[in-house]
């Protein structure tokens, strides 16, 4: 076998580690909901009966720490999602979500509505379209270039773009009030899901459902996807439009969570060897694999962010800090997962 | 029945590589493309799968043209096995003999047990069943080409075409490569392969098409078309010939 486990053993440990990540951060924090606490919770939701625990407890699982949860899975499995789906694409194994541009342009969407001071709905549409917008100018540039190898055109051209729009959100950082505004767009940029409700919810949940499914239903060709350009094409694939499909499902997901949480980085790059080590490189067990892991991988990451200390850690110096030698180590023992 | 360039031009969009090549390869017969590094022959061999557009000419298949099919429809007639190459990732062989089933298969389709079975039969013809579960990245080169046949197979095509079989493969398995590569015309496959040995040429192609700079030197049976002046000239160096019993063997000096 190439992974260690199956289909089924590797989406039962995704789901195991995602139930005992959600088990753990209920019963974290300030206000701690036991297990049984929050079955009992869930349950009485179900069928609609009062479920006669303190109002509190209800307050917290379902306006304060549930919303939370439930973005943390969102984001972590959209990222890794859209990490798998890139790798593959790009038949490279260093490449993540936001490789065509997706953060810098959401970067640069959101910090400019920081900058004109607007309210936190127009900088999270201002951050998913400016994700949006970044890909597809990178795309239109790359597929407009007509040589050499068109995944590599494509990741240079995004490598180029999102240094000009890094430039933007610089000059941004340059010019705004370096107290009322730089502190809100340097905590955008280091990722955080502290501000999140249940009004959060949909629009994250909407775009990211929507993307994985159509990942999922290409699940095959993007096996074949991955073949170098002739090789897909002489197999029978029309590389380009499906090239366009793929791109776009994880953009959308990619950027439907860069707008709810900010930046976030290494989860989208280390959790799909993380699933490739346990199932190995094919989509069909891959994709579900990697959105379980991830999930479970960003809500801890984001317990610790609220639990670890006095005040929130951003998400993306605890990402960048775990994900750092969890690299290294995938590097050394699980090499043969991907090389 | 046939693959075939007539009056082909071919390169890439203002570089043209090669013209005026007119070949066919016919049901249960091999055609050798052999030529100099530089030569064109694998441009050609692109032009010929419809992976490159002829810049001038037209390249039919069984009647058609081939521009006017469609990539699915190309892929269900022409099998094209690669260099073998390592792979980004370790799909297991048996996956990477399925996605030759991708042309069979509706948009959104996983391979189905029908699928299933035709790889496993193409895993048997070429010997390699025992390699099913393993990685792909994790075998031999010779192992690699005989994988990249089976996914060739695996499309149930009626013609396979071939860019350097043997390349980079030892001796033992050049020799198993194309041993599997003349049971393919055996069975009513059309075989397109370019080759840097005359000697495979000679004893493994029923014709023999002689590229040099861009342009079709020679083309006929191997015994008529392989001597010592003609590949001294196609290399421009020159070619000695060692006779033993009724084969010849070329020698490069």
């Amino acid at each position: 076998m190439t992974g260690r486990f199956g289909a089924i053993g590797g989406i039962s440990i995704g789901l195991v580690l995602l139930l005992l990540g959600v088990a753990v951060a209920f019963s974290v924090g300030r206000f701690p909901i036991s297990v049984s606490d929050l079955g009992i919770a869930l349950w009485s939701k179900l069928i609609g009966q009062p479920s006669g625990l303190p109002p509190a407890v209800d307050a917290v699982i379902f306006n304060i720490r549930g919303p939370r949860v439930l973005a943390a899975i969102l984001c972590g499995a959209a990222l890794a999602v859209a990490g798998a789906a890139f790798q593959g694409l790009f038949r490279n194994p260093l490449v993540s979500p936001d490789i065509l541009g997706a953060s810098s342009g959401a970067a640069l969407g959101a910090i400019a509505g920081i900058f004109f001071s607007l309210g936190v709905l127009a900088i999270q549409a201002l951050a998913f379209g400016g994700g949006l917008v970044a890909v597809a100018l990178v795309y239109l540039i790359g597929t407009s270039i007509r040589s050499g190898d068109i995944a590599l055109v494509l990741v240079l051209t995004g490598v180029v773009i999102g240094s000009l729009l890094g430039a933007g959100v610089g000059l941004l950082k340059y010019l705004a009030d370096p107290y009322n505004q730089l502190p809100a767009m340097t905590f955008w940029l280091l990722g955080s899901l502290a501000g999140t409700d249940r009004n959060d919810l949909l629009p994250l949940f909407g775009p990211i459902a929507l993307g994985t499914a159509a990942l999922l239903a290409l699940r095959w060709r993007m096996n074949v996807m991955s073949l170098p350009e002739d090789e897909a094409r002489a197999l029978g694939l029309a590389t380009g439009p499906l090239r366009f499909a793929i791109i776009a499902a994880a953009t959308l997901v990619t950027s439907a969570s860069v707008a709810a949480a900010g930046i976030i980085g290494w989860v989208g790059l280390i959790v799909p060897h993380m699933a490739r080590f346990l199932v190995g490189p094919e989509f069909g067990r891959l994709v579900p694999t990697a959105a379980l892991l991830g999930g479970g991988y960003l809500l801890l990451i984001d317990t610790l962010a609220r639990s670890a200390a006095q005040v929130e850690i951003p998400l993306g110096i605890l990402t960048a800090v775990i994900g750092t030698p969890v690299f290294i180590w995938l590097l050394v023992s699980a090499r043969k997962s991907w090389s | 029945m046939t693959l075939a360039a007539h009056d082909l031009s071919f390169g890439y969009p203002g570089h043209s590589v090669g013209a005026g090549v007119s070949v066919k390869v016919a049901p249960g017969e091999a055609l050798a493309l052999l030529g100099p590094n530089g030569g064109g022959k694998t441009t050609l061999l692109k032009t010929m799968l419809g992976l490159l557009k002829p810049l001038g000419g037209i390249v039919t298949l069984d009647g058609q043209r081939l521009a006017d099919l469609s990539v699915g429809e190309r892929a269900r007639r022409i099998g094209y096995v690669p260099q073998a190459h390592a792979g980004a990732f370790a799909f297991a062989v048996r996956d990477v003999v399925l996605m030759g089933r991708t042309a069979h298969q509706g948009l959104f389709a996983s391979p189905t047990a029908a699928d299933r079975a035709v790889v496993e039969t193409k895993l048997d013809e070429l010997g390699i069943a025992d390699l099913a579960d393993r990685p792909y990245t994790m075998i031999s080169g010779g192992e690699r080409q005989l994988v990249l046949i089976a996914r060739a197979l695996a499309q149930e095509p009626r013609h396979v075409v071939l860019d350097e079989p043997t390349a980079s493969l030892d001796f033992g398995n050049q020799g198993k490569v194309m041993r599997q590569i003349q049971l393919l015309t055996g069975r009513g496959l059309g075989v397109l392969f370019t080759t840097h040995d005359p000697n495979q040429a000679m004893r493994y192609a029923h014709r023999v098409a002689l590229l040099g700079g861009g342009r079709l030197l020679a083309e006929g049976a191997p015994a008529d078309v392989l001597s010592v002046a003609a590949l001294s000239g196609l290399y421009g160096s020159h070619v000695s010939a060692v006779q033993q019993q009724d084969t010849t063997v070329f020698l490069p000096n």
